[in-house]
């Protein structure tokens, strides 16, 4: 059966800076993503990963080639018409977490549905939901000084899902947790995909996200280098042991992206 | 969520909110005093007129004001009277005069005699003593001024241009702009007094006639009169406010500083409101990239400057409140009314708003792509 594709890139360019300074960060990048898969977009540093995540996250418009958000098309469109689209089709959690530290948990998750709108009731209890989704149940008005990186990661992820986005787009989940934390990171957003058919994209660097995907891609000087799904990924340095319920194979050596 | 963000903005730097409202408080207390003094001054130059129970005012040209009453004939008053419309006319006398306390200092004052009528102007606010007329040689003064005329109750005597009177009366509230207190008396001690002969008057008071035209009647008396001013009460008022605040620069000076306060109060606010939407633009680009619309960003610091400039308008009302309390016994004091505090909000807020200007043109360029940069 073939499902339909949830955001589309197709042939997407794109040039940063300008005269002599100007340099084509992706060079005709296409992928499509599908409802309820966790992809990992991974490479060196450089390699135009985090450009193409802010392209598909309709923060950044490509020079040339197009991006189909749940079947709208993203090109051409002003500041504001993209804002719309990430409102209502995309979640995002980001490296550095980037809560307010002036609002407790709750309110940094009631203030994301804030800005899409929802009433202050459903906010409220969409929040709570969310938040006890992640396990942070016990941490509704803990302010983000008082959590641990594992913690405010989560009440990152509360955000991305709360207004239960079809897409999620992680950029680099786990680089500033430690392993035990960064597992249960990816084990959470593997359980998001799987169980809400939502669309997880995360670009990492980070070999031991790899066990935890249904696909990986990589990127490497604006172009896709190579694609497989999480079972086939390819392999190198570091071994790994794939969780339960991953889709590849326990033991398993991990291509290691040590240079990036 | 966007009162809640902007207040939390606020409130997380302590001390820069603590400038923002010092400027805010400075800039609404200033622009208060200034006002407040301004409206006092009004009220000092029109109280007078005010009191005044007449129509129209007849005045010799070159009176500006009413204590530069110069003088009139006498005639003007029987042609008054047989204007149509003109059911009675009442001599006023308003003249500088120096007043010499039992010390024998001196002090400059402006005697003003009416008689008592309707008509005429009469002290208001006695609060101690007998009420007008008074007898042969009394005087009413106010309380304000008692220690700068050496009165120490009734019954304090003094000398007005070498005649003594005797303190009778004392009112509260009467304050001229001149800073020359007024001194309340009969007409006929008014003319012993002055200089003002029997029989004449520096300005006479037009009581018209029930259903009379003003308009009608004041261009009757111009044509009647000749080389006289008639004024109608509000034309007079103003002629008063025209001159005192206007003619000699006090107006303006007020004006200027309420000016002042709010420039200095509206940049004080943007400085510490672009500062900490500069602080903050991570965030804002966070709420950006979340799918936020620039308006809602524009809401978010719009709010922090109407908070800040509530905080500091609540903090100006009740400093400008205590201040214009303690003002009451001032020579100029501070008219601060509840229709001024809604006002001084008014310009508060507008004040803050533009304040706000930079910094939304600040997040406007805000590019979202910024959560990603490492």
């Amino acid at each position: 059966m073939t499902r339909a594709p949830i955001l589309e890139a197709r042939q997407i360019v794109k040039e940063l800076g300008e005269g002599n300074a100007k340099i084509q960060a992706l060079k005709g990048v296409s992928l499509t993503l599908h409802p309820g898969e966790f992809t990992l977009l991974m490479g060196p540093s450089g390699s135009g990963k985090t450009t193409l995540l802010s392209i598909l996250g309709c923060i950044l418009s490509p020079t040339s080639g197009s991006v189909i958000v749940a079947g709208e098309n993203a090109s051409g469109r002003s500041a504001e018409q993209l804002a719309d689209l990430r409102r209502r089709h995309l979640g995002f959690i980001f490296q550095a977490y980037n809560l307010f530290p002036t609002l407790d948990a709750l309110d940094n998750v009631k203030l994301a549905l804030d800005v899409r709108g929802f009433s202050a009731e459903e906010a409220a209890k969409r929040a709570e939901e969310s938040l006890r989704a992640v396990g942070l149940g016990h941490r509704l008005h803990s302010h983000p000084g008082t959590l641990s990186g594992g913690e405010k990661q989560r009440v990152a992820i509360a955000r991305a899902i709360s207004s239960s986005p079809a897409i999620v787009l992680a950029d680099e989940p786990t680089s500033a947790l430690d392993t035990e934390n960064g597992h249960a990171i990816m084990e959470l957003l593997q359980k998001l995909a799987k169980d809400d058919q939502r669309t997880i994209l995360a670009v990492t660097h980070d070999p031991r996200t790899i066990p935890y995907a249904d696909r990986v891609i990589e990127i490497e000087d604006g172009l896709i280098k190579e694609e497989a799904n999480g079972a086939e990924a390819p392999v190198e340095a570091v071994g790994e042991t794939r969780p339960a319920g991953g889709s590849g194979k326990t033991g398993r050596k991990r291509k290691q992206y040590a240079n990036a | 969520m966007i009162i809640k963000l902007a207040t939390r903005n606020l409130f997380h730097d302590r001390a820069r909110f603590l400038v923002t409202l010092i400027g805010i408080l400075f800039a609404v207390l200033l622009v208060a005093i200034q006002l407040g003094m301004f409206f006092g001054a009004r009220q000092m130059i029109t109280a007078m007129v005010d009191r005044a129970n007449a129509d129209i005012w007849i005045g010799a040209y070159g009176a500006d004001s009413i204590e530069q009453g110069l003088l009139l004939t006498g005639r003007e008053r029987f042609v008054a009277l047989s204007v149509p419309g003109v059911q009675e006319v009442r001599p006023l006398i308003v003249s500088f005069a120096e007043w010499r306390k039992p010390d024998q200092s001196t002090a400059h004052i402006v005697v003003v005699g009416s008689n008592k009528g309707e008509e005429g102007i009469e002290p208001w606010n006695v609060v101690e003593g007998r009420e007008f007329p008074v007898s042969p040689n009394g005087v009413i003064v106010d309380r304000t001024y008692a220690k700068a005329l050496g009165v120490t109750g009734i019954g304090s005597l003094a000398q007005i241009e070498g005649h003594p009177v005797r303190v009778e009366g004392l009112t509260d509230g009467i304050r001229s702009f001149t800073t020359s207190p007024y001194v309340f008396t009969s007409l006929g001690e008014a003319h012993t007094l002055t200089s003002v002969p029997q029989g004449q008057a520096n300005f006479y008071l037009v009581k018209l006639a029930p259903g009379a035209d003003t308009a009608q009647v004041k261009r009757e008396l111009q044509s009647r009169l000749g080389k006289v001013f008639v004024f109608t009460k509000d034309e007079f008022r103003k002629q008063n406010l025209s001159y005192w605040l206007f003619g000699t620069g006090a107006g303006g000076a007020l004006l200027g500083g309420t000016v002042l306060g709010l420039i200095v109060g509206t940049v004080i606010v943007a400085q510490t409101l672009y500062s900490s939407t500069k602080d903050h633009l991570s965030e804002f680009a966070t709420l950006r990239a979340l799918g936020s619309s620039a308006q809602y960003i524009h809401k978010v610091i719009l709010a922090q400057a109407v908070v800040s400039g509530l905080c500091g308008w609540a903090l100006g009302t009740v400093l400008t409140i205590l201040i214009s309390t303690f003002s009451g016994e001032a020579a100029l004091p501070i008219i601060f009314t509840p229709g001024l505090a809604v006002f001084l909000l008014f310009v508060t807020l507008v004040m803050c708003t533009l304040s706000a200007v930079s910094s939304i043109l600040k997040v406007t360029k805000i590019d979202p792509a910024m959560v990603f940069s490492r």
